[in-house]
């Protein structure tokens, strides 16, 4: 389990173009209200966000330090304009120049950002509590499937977890949660580096390594 | 069979007649009636659908013969196969009959044949998929369409001023024109029967079947707008006229769209309101969408688009609304239409082209055009595609370029096309019609039986076939979800903000309106998958059921070793009883044979494999309602019995899962909670699937227990859904008392956990309850409650804090109790002895089964814990924390027995 991503090469994740820069430090401010941080409350102002089912669990991811790169755990209170292009640039679209190591790596780390969305207790699980919570958020949208729908559809996806990943168990084996590494294997054969990428942050490339 | 129904329609309308030969016609009209036919020959009266019917029936005849060799269609695409079959029937034809007949024709083919193929995968178009690329796919299918026409059109008029195409092919430039607005478009037959075998990835898939659809109102136009230009003379034509063409291409392509999706919204709207009478609703289906097609045609827009649209749109809605049965109806029958239109359409094909009247050869042309196709195709595809990169957030690679440049197959719409040629207007038809057919050939042989091989040596990205998983569709959801987060945050609106707010859009207004209200309420994509899993889970674990007990080399039942009459008749009444009543019986002395056991495998794998129907629904006769609430209450009972079965597997590989608010004591990572995780009981709540189980029986105690009670109630899986249930508990283990009894000490309130042990596992130890056992007898004792006798044990159990002994019939385990003033049905639970625990326990179903299998021969265990999840060790550790606690040591006094 690698659990400090705060020392891994930048590669693929801090190339965003400057054309780009500007446009995010724009939307930056406008967010932060001409500060130079951001702070939670900021992103209630966002009016199309509300809608979003998992909001509160997005807006966390921008807060959390393991995908700021700034410790393995923990929470900032507020970020400032460089932690906001970190974020960002998960969601860049992966380089066709890249070879093949470097789009794994990739790949990796935007699914780490998603798998700590998940793992809301840092201890790099993804426990049925922690699962359960994030598919009730999901679910949240549509008010006629109950709690308890939820909850049997976390524990079916837990259960199919643990089969994908560690197969035949044995009676007394016990499957404590996913971990980064059975997450991996639950996406493989899904193209996620095709998938998860904003259209936004799709220009010339700058390396723009700290 | 039609010889023997022809008397029968003979009989009142004619006179005698010689039987036996059917010769001719009786009479002409003059001539009075011959008298009474016997039998009557009248093969012009059922020619024509006689003959449709035979030519399916020979297609799909030939489809067996082809399959029947795995090695020829993994190698060549049937298509190939089928086009050559018709080259060899229509060989045969005109060899027999001197002229060609059975031929493709344009009108049969545009009317009938094609909707079925482009409904059918306009239909189960992954629409994902397909608006995710949409860009790509409209920049092909237009773009590349028109690029195609004219470059071919125009090299091959180049080609004739060159002087490389014979003279005696009369056309100008509007004729070369036209023909390569006919010959450029892609074929969705062809390339839909091609790539359906090569399994490349879906986005490469999609790109170049999602063009072949759409291009339909390039070519449509392009056709319409030459051939009106070559009907006009070149000279006639105004520039006018080229905007009206310009423009049409917008009319023929949005209206077709438009079309589509208005039957869309009333299919949808109308299968709304068919609760009553489902019969119809897959024959809605059919009927609306093609109705669509025809509406198109008939105001000359693309009907191909219109059926696309349809089908994309209607589904999600349709697919709520109908029931489960119309839904494989309709798929079956979409597929079986589509699939037997594609047979037909390259047989005919194969037949067509052996009809030398119709085409003239010219090898410059032929070749010419050939080439032209190959190349201003992939010449296309590379433009395009650089100039789509510059967009597309995932480029097309090279690989791709190849494959969709070679994927771009020609097929029967333009040989439709071609013979549709009016040959006074166009006096080069029949050239035409001969270069249409070679490239056809080419196209859907050559390249249908090289694009594989070609796929395998590029090592294109192929599509992985795997099942959807409820993890991926979760993730994939979330992930949309932060998708449009961040373009919200980042203050774009791009291709997922557009999206999330069309769901929006869609869930608060269109889904609504469209979709029947409880099929609203329970729609869900997440829902789906999870339902889907479930279903199909639980037909593969009876599935699997069946392969447990053939692998586990039980023999069946051989008949004549019972060794017990009386096991049989208790094995009856166990079997056949389904009253409440509370089955005391009497004690056998029994010596276990392996009939016993296999009996007791065989009772537990049915217990827990089988779906139990307790009624049985009479038989419908009638035609226009299907008794489904039946089968859907079955689908239920199967699925919630599937899910509890799920959870228990699950316990069983134990989770680490950390109790819910209330209970932060339990709440350390890393804590081992065994099996209470997974249940969806936590909070003291009934486990409920899904709510479709009522809740009566476990419940009532629950909630006045303490965390103990809960966690262990969280284990017990209702089976109060079920049908029939017998818990057999077993009171006194003599043999495990000194090892097991610290667990078992603790009594968990009964429930009914599926495997509950056997009779014969209990080794038959039945006792009278009159205390009077001899020793070997009462080793084991065993009591049956009915299961809806369990709510009044829970009850009893919840009261037993007080220590209060409340008369309850239901006592777990009435054992023959000579101390203590017992009737067989008083309740001894109460008296808890804490100071001689070994004497004093009893079985909770759960544990009973443990306790079972231990005191079993070894040689039954494995075959137990092959049916098992192995839950009561699991319990083992789990209770001892909680051994002290007194409320639970309903004991029975065993000592007395011994």
């Amino acid at each position: 389990m690698e659990r400090h991503p705060a020392f891994k090469p930048c590669i693929c994740l801090f190339q965003v173009s400057s054309d780009q820069i500007e446009q995010l430090h724009r939307r930056f401010k406008q967010l932060s209200g001409e500060q130079p941080t951001i702070r939670k409350e900021n992103f209630n102002k966002v009016p199309d966000l509300e809608l979003n089912p998992i909001r509160s669990k997005i807006i966390h991811a921008f807060f959390d330090n393991r995908n700021l790169r700034k410790g393995p755990s923990g929470v900032a209170d507020e970020i400032n304009f460089e932690d906001f292009l970190t974020i960002m640039s998960y969601f860049r679209p992966i380089d066709i120049s890249m070879d093949e190591e470097q789009v794994e790596l990739c790949r990796k780390e935007k699914l780490r950002f998603l798998f700590h969305m998940y793992d809301s207790d840092s201890d790099g699980r993804i426990t049925l509590e922690e699962y359960r919570n994030v598919v009730e958020e999901l679910l949240s949208g549509n008010p006629h499937i109950e709690k308890e729908s939820a909850r049997s559809i976390a524990d079916g996806a837990m259960m199919e977890a643990a089969s994908i990943c560690v197969g035949q168990m044995e009676p007394d084996q016990v499957y404590e949660g996913i971990t980064f590494e059975d997450f991996l294997k639950i996406w493989q054969g899904i193209d996620i580096e095709t998938k998860m990428h904003v259209r936004f942050l799709n220009m010339e490339t700058m390396a723009l390594c700290h | 069979m039609l010889r023997t129904a022809l008397p029968l329609l003979g009989l009142p309308l004619a006179e005698t007649e010689a039987a036996g030969e059917p010769t001719k016609e009786p009479g002409a009209p003059g001539e009075p009636p011959p008298g009474l036919a016997l039998f009557r020959w009248q093969w012009h009266e059922v020619e024509a659908p006689y003959l449709v019917a035979l030519w399916i029936l020979v297609a799909s005849l030939a489809k067996i013969v082809f399959h029947l060799s795995r090695k020829v269609t993994s190698l060549v695409p049937e298509s190939c196969l089928l086009i050559l079959l018709g080259l060899v029937l229509g060989g045969i034809v005109l060899a027999v009959a001197k002229k060609a007949e059975y031929q493709l024709e344009p009108g049969t083919f545009f009317l009938f044949l094609l909707p079925p193929i482009v409904l059918d995968s306009g239909y189960f178009m992954p629409s994902r998929l397909f608006f995710d690329n949409l860009g790509a796919i409209l920049t092909y299918a237009v773009v590349g369409t028109l690029w195609n026409a004219f470059t071919t059109g125009a090299a091959l008029w180049g080609l004739q001023q060159v002087g490389l195409v014979a003279p005696r092919v009369q056309a100008g430039l509007l004729d070369f024109l036209l023909f390569g607005s006919l010959i450029s478009a892609v074929d969705p037959v062809a390339v839909l029967a091609v790539f359906e075998e090569v399994h490349v990835n879906e986005t490469l898939f999609i790109i170049v079947f999602g063009e072949s659809l759409l291009n339909d109102a390039v070519t449509v136009v392009l056709y319409k707008v030459c051939n009106s230009f070559v009907e006009m003379g070149s000279a006639n034509v105004q520039a006018t006229d080229y905007l009206k063409g310009i423009a049409s291409l917008f009319v023929v392509s949005l209206g077709g769209a438009a079309v589509g999706l208005v039957f869309a919204f009333l299919l949808a709207l109308t299968t709304r309101f068919t609760k009553r009478v489902r019969i119809i609703e897959p024959l809605l289906v059919f009927l609306l969408a093609y109705a669509a097609y025809l509406t198109a045609e008939m105001a000359s827009l693309s009907a191909i688009i219109a059926v696309t649209m349809c089908g994309l749109g209607c589904k999600k809605y349709v697919e709520a609304n109908i029931s489960h049965k119309s839904r494989t109806a309709v798929k079956y029958t979409m597929k079986t239409l589509a699939s037997c239109a594609e047979t037909v359409i390259f047989m005919l094909l194969g037949i067509s082209a052996v009809d030398s009247s119709k085409w003239a050869w010219d090898s410059g042309l032929v070749l010419g055009t050939l080439i032209f196709i190959l190349f201003f195709r992939a010449l296309g595809v590379v433009l395009q595609t650089w100039v789509l990169n510059q967009f597309r957030l995932v480029p097309l690679d090279k690989i791709d370029q190849v494959v969709m440049s070679y994927g771009g197959l020609r097929g029967a719409v333009a040989f439709a096309l071609v013979i549709l040629l009016d040959r006074t207007k166009v006096p080069a038809k029949d050239y035409f019609v001969a270069t249409t057919i070679v490239v056809v050939f080419f196209t859907v042989i050559i390249q249908g039986l090289t694009i594989k091989p070609l796929v395998k040596w590029l090592k294109v990205k192929r599509s992985e076939h795997h099942k959807p998983t409820l993890n991926q569709e979760l993730h994939e959801h979330t992930f949309d979800h932060i998708l449009a987060a961040v373009e919200d945050v980042v203050g774009h609106h791009g291709y997922h903000y557009w999206r999330d707010r069309w769901e929006q859009f869609d869930k608060k207004y269109l889904s609504q309106l469209l979709m029947r209200r409880s099929a609203y309420r329970i729609r869900d994509q997440i829902w789906d998958v999870y339902y889907r899993l479930n279903i199909r889970d639980a037909i593969s674990f009876v599935d699997q059921g069946g392969h447990v007990l053939s692998s586990t080399g039980l023999t069946l039942p051989s008949m004549p070793s019972r060794n017990s009459v009386a096991e049989t008749s208790v094995t009856n009444l166990l079997r056949e009883s389904g009253s409440g009543a509370c089955l005391d019986l009497q004690v056998i002395d029994t010596v276990r044979s392996g009939r016993d056991r296999e009996d007791a495998v065989m009772h537990h794998l049915l217990c827990g494999g089988l779906y139990k129907p307790r009624r049985r629904y009479k038989a419908s006769c009638s035609r226009h309602f299907i008794s489904e609430d039946a089968q859907e209450r079955q689908d239920k009972e199967v699925f919630q019995q599937n899910m509890k079965r799920r959870l228990e597997s699950f316990k069983s590989t134990k989770h680490n899962i950390c109790f819910t608010k209330n209970k932060p004591r339990l709440r350390k990572p890393g804590h081992k909670k065994d099996g209470v995780a997974n249940t969806e009981t936590t909070n003291g709540k009934p486990p409920r699937d899904l709510g479709f189980q009522d809740t009566a029986a476990v419940i009532v105690t629950l909630e006045s227990e303490e965390e103990e009670e809960e966690s262990d109630s969280s284990e017990t899986e209702k089976e109060d859904d079920e049908g029939i249930i017998f818990v057999a508990r077993a009171t006194s283990e003599v043999l495990q008392e000194g090892k097991v009894s610290g667990n078992l000490e603790v009594c968990p309130s009964p429930r009914v956990i599926p495997p509950s042990p056997t009779c014969a596992e209990k080794q038959l130890p039945w006792k009278s309850g009159q205390g009077d056992l001899a020793v070997y007898v009462s080793s084991e004792t065993t009591k049956i409650v009915p299961v809806d006798m369990q709510t009044g044990w829970n009850q009893s159990i919840s009261s037993l804090e007080s220590l209060a002994s409340p008369p309850c019939t239901q006592a777990p385990t009435m054992t023959h109790l000579p101390p203590r003033p017992l009737a067989a049905e008083e309740p001894q639970a109460p008296l808890a002895l804490p100071s001689d625990p070994l004497l004093s326990f009893a079985f909770p179903p759960s544990l009973a089964k443990a306790g079972r299998s231990r005191s079993e021969s070894s040689a039954d265990i494995p075959q137990q814990q092959e049916l098992q999840p192995l839950m009561g060790q699991k319990d083992h550790t789990h209770l001892s924390p909680r051994a002290a606690n007194p409320r639970w040591c309903i004991q029975f006094n065993k000592g007395g027995q011994l």
